[in-house]
């Protein structure tokens, strides 16, 4: 089985943008790919609403693994992916003064 | 007209139009005791038509982001990836196959998501309405309803619904929106928000609007916050009036000035970069008003120099020169931030906040105005800083310090605590120019906590008591020829405006979207006008006495144009 540790880059989180890209990726992988956060248990990585439900934040630690063929491969590609700010810009504005 | 033809809510804007109403269909009602099918026939035919239904819903969506640009695509896609969630699909196919309708096992499941979420609270909590538009979506699909939300336009329509989730606004079709009508909701949603950036006249809150039937002519005032259903003659011809005189004023971009030619500077107030990049073709003279609360907050460290010089760089850069006022960061009471609020505080509205955290992290202080002032040597531009909160003339001189340290030329402080409106005269020996935070003045000089809806009333601005502190604080800096600035919910009121005008206030920083407005109220008044207002306000002993007496002098046509009442 293989199995990576990375880092959120995303000022967000595993949220929004990042979230989506992530669960599209390990989706389009074809290989099944688990994400958990910190010594949580494993949820499957192409649920962008289980993804999301682990509320990773920036500067979290989530581990990956994946088991087959292209494993390795496929991992070392979302472990890219997680240590990239995927943000997009345009924020929303705070309330009044 | 019968009484019985107006519905009223809270209006969005200043804006009027007339058009057919044009249905968001509701969301399906799920019967919560609904039997599931009888076989296992019955119930694979349920599961291939789930299958199907969330495929369906989950294509439908993509091309919508597709069509859609930017953040609005971005959310769409998020949607479409929800709909077709591997996990969502398989609980709602073991639900059915474990006896449930299908419809309750896609509420069910969505609803044990969105549980999960709003557990979460913050962001997840906010895309549990994208979760439920997926529901409404899907079971609409699996009863062959229409689907739910905003139907294609096919003239330009008033679009009326119950509410309407940030996937159904950003689904609108724009161009063909007349105004918006909304059963539910509050000035402050989503929908009001984009309504009014985009100044579509919208009226929420509107009790009765689900009667409203597709096709039927209606009236919306957004400043009246009114709906006329089936208005007559009069009624059209007053808001093709208003809609009219709204566009004209629309078209005027100069800087604000009274009628004999009395400069008013119109500024914006903005929170990010990305605000101040929106500013670029609009007509105001600058930004009033850079919260910088938007960089530290929801953040557990504090962003760095480099962090923040990149973000002042962006705003100067993109205001070209335009005067810029960035406040240092005002975070405590209802602005906590991890790194340095105090808990435990017993009255944080009374405690360290604003400026008064200098005292606990000057670090922090002196990051940004480094921050700041490296921006300005980057980009050329002359940013004016101000700190919030500050109540001595000590803090005022060692605000200053502090900003003159690094090379800060115009230096100022917001007038917001009574103390520092009373002796302003003082404070303006130590700084360049005041700014004059009407919503908070009004917290302090009332003992009203902002945040009270309750006791809205002794929040106003036309309380006696706070305008007798803003004309002391605009004569202080009459007296000494320094700019009086305001910045607050009070400067985007157009009768108001007048007044401060008359005050002597120098500068208006408002939402962009108040601008023309104000601009078109000055532009019909000559400034001893202004201070007549001034005059007359001040000697009522009630705010709705000042109202009045302010509002009776006002030109009879600016009062018509922007429906003052």
């Amino acid at each position: 089985m293989a199995q990576r540790t990375v880092v959120i880059a995303s000022q967000v989180g595993l949220h929004a943008r990042p979230a989506k890209l992530f669960s599209q990726a390990a989706s389009a992988s074809g290989v099944g790919v688990r994400i958990a956060k910190g010594d949580g248990a494993p949820v499957d990585a192409a649920s962008i609403l289980r993804v999301m439900a682990l509320g990773v934040k920036h500067g979290e630690e989530v581990t990956l693994t994946a088991e087959g063929d292209g494993a390795d491969e496929v991992l070392d590609g979302l472990v890219a992916l997680l240590a990239t700010d995927l943000d997009a810009p345009g924020t929303d504005t705070a309330g009044p003064a | 007209m019968s009484g019985s033809d107006v519905l009223h809510g809270s209006g969005v804007g200043r804006g009027a139009v007339v058009g057919p109403v044009a249905r968001a269909h509701p969301a399906p009602r799920v019967v919560q005791d609904a039997a599931g099918p009888a076989d296992a026939e019955g119930r694979a035919a349920a599961v291939q038509a789930v299958r199907e239904a969330f495929a369906a819903v989950g294509e439908a969506l993509e091309r919508r982001a597709e069509q859609a640009g930017g953040t609005i695509a971005e959310v769409l896609g998020a949607t479409a990836l929800m709909a077709q969630d591997p996990e969502l699909v398989s609980q709602v196919v073991g639900r059915i196959e474990g006896g449930q309708a299908a419809d309750l096992a896609v509420d069910r499941a969505v609803a044990e998501f969105a549980d999960l979420f709003t557990a979460a609270g913050g962001y997840l909590a906010e895309r549990v309405t994208d979760l439920r538009s997926v529901r409404d979506r899907v079971i609409a699909r699996l009863r062959d309803l229409p689907e739910p939300g905003v139907p294609a336009l096919a003239r330009p329509s008033v679009v009326v619904a119950e509410d309407l989730s940030p996937a159904d606004t950003a689904a609108l079709e724009l161009d063909k929106v007349l105004g918006i009508v909304i059963e539910q909701g509050g000035p402050t949603g989503h929908t009001a928000i984009i309504a009014g950036q985009l100044g579509i006249p919208c009226v929420v809150r509107v009790l009765g609007a689900s009667a409203l039937v597709d096709g039927t002519e209606v009236a919306v005032d957004a400043a009246t916050g009114t709906v006329v259903v089936g208005p007559d003659d009069a009624t059209r011809a007053r808001v093709e009036v208003r809609r009219t005189a709204l566009a004209a004023l629309a078209t005027q971009t100069g800087p604000g000035a009274t009628a004999d030619g009395h400069a008013v500077a119109l500024l914006a107030n903005i929170g990010t970069a990305e605000d101040a990049a929106r500013l670029t073709g609009a007509a105001v003279e600058g930004v009033g008003l850079f919260r910088t609360e938007v960089l530290f907050l929801g953040r557990t460290t504090a962003p760095t120099q480099d962090e923040q010089a990149a973000v002042y760089a962006r705003a100067l850069a993109a205001l070209e020169g335009r005067k810029v006022v960035i406040r240092t960061l005002d975070a405590g009471a209802d602005k906590p931030l991890a790194f340095v609020t105090r808990s435990g505080e017993e009255n944080p509205a009374l405690g360290v906040r604003g400026y008064r955290l200098v005292r606990n992290a000057e670090d922090l202080m002196r990051t940004q105005l480094a921050a700041i002032a490296r921006a300005a040597k980057e980009t050329g531009g002359q940013p004016w800083v101000m700190a919030p909160m500050v109540a001595t003339v000590e803090e005022a001189a060692q605000f200053a310090a502090l900003a003159r340290e690094v090379g800060v030329e115009k230096v100022g402080v917001m007038v917001e605590v009574p103390s520092a409106a009373l002796r302003a005269r003082d404070v303006l020996q130590e700084v360049d120019f005041i700014s004059i935070g009407t919503n908070d003045l009004a917290q302090y000089t009332m003992a009203t906590d902002r945040l009270l809806g309750e006791l809205v009333d002794l929040l106003s601005p036309w309380q006696p008591a706070v305008l007798d502190l803003v004309a002391a604080a605009a004569e202080a800096g009459s007296a000494v020829g320094k700019p009086v600035g305001v910045c607050g919910e009070s400067a985007a009121d157009p009768v108001m405006a007048l007044l401060l005008a008359g005050l002597g206030v120098t500068s208006l920083s408002m939402s962009p979207a108040a601008v023309p407005a104000v601009r078109f109220a000055l532009a019909r008044h000559d400034l001893e006008v202004c201070r007549r207002i001034g005059v007359a306000a001040r000697a009522a002993r009630t705010a709705p006495e000042a109202r009045a007496a302010a509002l009776a002098l006002v030109d009879p046509e600016v009062r018509e144009v922007l429906a003052l009442g």
